[in-house]
């Protein structure tokens, strides 16, 4: 593993400095159908789950056929990706803003062969490579974030109950009986780098227990006024320790009463970590969506707490999302999203179709908004028994 | 022989989808064998190693990755992530494993050139693994040691023409729909801006200066397959002003049942024959159409481009002509102060080269956001603080009723002095001649 250098010296590091260039170009990526029908596309239609066609005012095609895949991908299989644009799509490909690949072709004849390509190829335990679909009135690829895999603040892993979750899923992946798109993301913490506050269904990693203190080092290792101010509670005041040794130290506490256990005192100081074997954990989250087709774009409303972290296959959680997806096709309408249709048929209606618990963790205590969500009126429904 | 037993992961390679952990296997086997001659210049072992961190993970419930260092490239405060395992003497191979974000191109459309050229560096610097793409939008490079830094970056920018995308207290890679390249619904060229604004504002991308991270999203219609509305402090959202246009051919095509409403998006089930009163003129939210005589009719003053009817029926109905984008702000995810969707700031501007308008816009907020911005403050959540008259004055922009859902429905109105007649500098002793104490 001998060191090859670039061309970098370090000794003159601003020597040919290449800075502030950008991205590359868009114009260098596009198909040549697509260079010549930019913004002259007239229609779209899916012809099958996964198979798209739009239809230019110069008569041109283009089909794309959509596959779903790990967002964690080694350079080997963009690789088998390279091959297989090479092969049907003359070197082209695109990603979608959520983990889909999509292969482009320019003429009808060349889907079959594309598509047959693409499902012939599976991994060593049976999985597809490259699964067709995620297409209209379905569920499509999750959005998701690190976890466990590369992250230092996760409740939870990402890629492994994307995964999980997909399976149970994969039919309505490749599938369109659903009465609208649902969408479903995974945010291993509060972060919420998945954005996930706005999704039909999100399952989100919470913790569930208050930081612990690293005494010894807090004062060294953190600025202990960002600590506290990290703090949306304010339940972190300083605070002064004789530790074992007799040594006094300065360092914070914690009012454990009044933590939410959002960690962002963690993100401020690593001597305050959060994360638990038992605390930490799942909460689902239902009902959001960015689009403003009818109603206004709405955030996910949290209808289970908490469901522990059962590594590898987290069961509980892939079983109560199967469940409402089973409820929302059956109870909603056609073009109806899953936060429509709980709205219209009601929340309480939708705990109860659902077979979900309602516990007091589930009321909004949190800040001004908590209000507006309780209930200013006498309409309400009656359990159906 | 995997370097790690994995009894855990090893669960995830069954089932229907595909499966990150077989994909890291097969890049660990691929680093064993080495067929290419590959002068691996991190530990060839690190899939592997990250296999046995997360299977340690999977065992444990918790992370065993640490807060990140401050690493980086010359001149730059962002685009690298250093991270490092809790775990280094188990798994040498990740002990340094810091990530890279490249801003992706536009639309994110490839050549496989390029990406070939993107695995040559990564295979051979880094640990082989990705992310395609990241949340916000980059392609992530995931693992590599701080002495490969300046040596990716080198050959990114001088042998792809490439550069790095953005993290910390700074404007973040800015990302963008499809548009126009393949899509009907788009309002603008969202390809076209996006990199222009990423251009123009390479500096506030790659130096932090702000207050916290700062995100732009371009989404050309109100689809907003982007998020742009729920994740961007600035989400610029395709919109027109005239009316949408009507194909009536069309619309009897999808009333004789000839085409398949919502482009076929339903076509996995039998929902019975299309009703174009029940399925769009009833949905309408303004309720401003009406199906009359075979013919379709849209009072567009009433419409609120919410995209339903043209989302049924893309053959028939079509976007406007005279078309801009809106602009919204303030959106971010929950920490600290709870999540917070985009507001509507500019209803409607022209997207035309060089986007000045546009830019006068984004300027006036960050001056505002910078100067009165506390650390770690979003955009949303100074807007809430100091209040939504504030960020108007900002920017220079009149109160309109389209800045609100409904008035407030509290009078506490911070009247200011200039806006009440005389002022507020009263004679106590004068009003003291007519109002005894």
């Amino acid at each position: 593993m001998a060191f090859v250098s670039s061309g970098y010296d370090p000794k003159e590091p601003m020597k040919d400095r290449m800075a502030d260039i950008g991205p590359r170009h868009f114009d260098d990526f596009y198909p040549p159908v697509i260079k010549r029908n930019k913004g002259k596309w007239l229609y779209h239609e899916i012809l099958e789950p996964g198979v798209l066609v739009h239809v230019s005012e110069s008569g041109e095609e283009i089909y794309s056929v959509r596959v779903g895949g790990a967002r964690l991908m080694s350079c080997e299989m963009i690789r088998e990706i390279c091959e297989i644009a090479d092969k049907h799509c003359d070197g082209f490909v695109r990603w979608t803003t959520r983990n889909n690949v999509e292969f482009m072709v320019d003429k009808k004849e060349k889907v079959e062969p594309l598509k047959k390509d693409l499902l012939s190829r599976k991994q060593p335990g049976g999985c597809f490579k490259f699964p067709v679909g995620g297409t209209g009135a379905g569920v499509t690829n999750i959005v998701h974030t690190q976890g466990w895999v590369h992250c230092h603040t996760p409740a939870t892993d990402a890629s492994g109950p994307v995964k999980a979750t997909m399976d149970v899923l994969f039919d309505d992946f490749t599938s369109m009986r659903l009465p609208a798109q649902v969408r479903v993301s995974l945010a291993c913490c509060l972060n919420m780098c998945g954005a996930v506050h706005c999704s039909d269904i999100a399952m989100l990693g919470y913790h569930r227990k208050p930081p612990m203190l690293d005494h010894e080092y807090l004062d060294k290792m953190c600025e202990i006024p960002l600590a506290i101010a990290a703090c949306p509670t304010a339940a972190i005041k300083p605070a002064k320790i004789d530790l074992p040794d007799g040594k006094k130290v300065n360092t914070v506490a914690v009012n454990a009463e009044r933590c939410m256990f959002c960690g962002n005192c963690y993100t401020m100081c690593p001597s305050m970590p959060l994360a638990d074997t038992e605390g930490d954990g799942i909460v689902i989250m239902v009902g959001g969506k960015v689009s403003n087709r009818i109603s206004a774009p709405k955030f996910s409303k949290v209808v289970v707490a908490f469901l522990p972290n059962e590594a590898p296959r987290w069961p509980q959680t892939t079983s109560v999302i199967k469940k409402i997806i089973e409820k929302y096709a059956e109870g909603a309408k056609k073009y109806e999203r899953v936060g429509e249709w709980a709205e219209r048929i009601g929340w309480e209606r939708f705990f109860e179709v659902c077979d979900l618990e309602f516990t007091h963790h589930l009321i909004d205590d949190f800040r001004d908004p908590a209000y507006y969500t309780w209930r200013q009126t006498t309409q309400f429904k009656w359990p159906s028994k | 022989m995997a370097k790690h037993e994995t009894p855990l992961l090893d669960e995830l390679e069954s089932g229907p989808w595909p499966s990150f952990v077989s994909d890291v296997k097969r890049e660990a086997q691929f680093r064993k064998e080495n067929p290419r001659n590959i002068n691996f210049q991190i530990p060839a072992d690190a899939p592997d190693d990250l296999l046995g961190v997360l299977e340690l993970s999977y065992k444990h419930g918790r992370t065993h990755w640490k807060h990140g260092g401050i690493v980086g490239v010359f001149g730059y405060g962002g685009g690298v992530i250093g991270r490092y395992c809790d775990q280094p003497e188990m798994f040498p191979g990740v002990a340094h494993f810091h990530t890279m974000r490249v801003n992706q191109p536009g639309g994110k459309f490839y050549t496989t050139e390029y990406l070939r050229q993107l695995c040559d560096i990564w295979q051979m610097r880094g640990s082989g693994l990705t992310n395609m793409h990241g949340s916000t939008g980059d392609i992530i490079l995931l693992g590599t040691q701080t002495d490969q830094l300046e040596e990716i970056f080198y050959e990114l920018s001088h042998n792809m023409n490439q550069d790095l995308g953005g993290s910390g207290s700074n404007l973040r890679t800015p990302s963008d729909c499809v548009g126009q390249a393949r899509c009907e619904y788009a309002c603008y060229d969202t390809q076209a801006l996006c990199f222009q604004l990423t251009q123009d504002y390479q500096d506030e991308l790659h130096r932090p200066a702000f207050p916290y991270k700062f995100k732009f999203k371009f989404d050309g219609c109100p689809n907003c397959c982007v998020a742009s509305i729920a994740r961007s402090d600035m989400s610029f959202i395709g919109t027109w002003r005239d009316d949408i246009r009507i194909d009536q051919k069309a619309v009897a095509g999808y009333v004789g049942g000839e085409f398949k409403p919502n482009a076929g998006a339903h076509s996995g089930r039998d929902w019975g024959k299309f009703n174009i009163v029940a399925e769009v003129v009833d949905r309408c939210p303004t309720k401003c159409m009406r199906f009359e005589g075979g013919k379709l009719e849209i009072n567009n003053k009433e419409c609120t481009r919410c995209m339903h009817c043209i989302n049924v029926m893309p053959r028939a109905l079509r976007i406007g002509e005279d078309r801009g984008l809106s602009i919204l702000v303030g959106a971010k995810a929950p920490i600290v102060d709870g999540a917070q969707m985009s507001s509507l700031l500019v209803p409607f501007l022209p997207v035309e080269e060089p986007y000045d308008e546009l830019k006068a816009v984004i300027e006036a907020v960050w001056d505002w956001w910078m100067e009165e911005g506390k650390n770690r403050e979003r955009l949303g959540e100074l807007i809430k603080r100091q209040g939504f008259q504030k960020l108007l004055e900002a920017t220079n922009i009149a109160p309109s009723p389209v800045h609100v859902k409904e008035p407030r429905s509290n009078p506490y109105i911070f009247w200011k002095a200039e806006e009440v007649e005389g002022g507020f500098d009263r004679d106590i002793t004068e009003f003291r001649k007519h109002h005894l104490r």
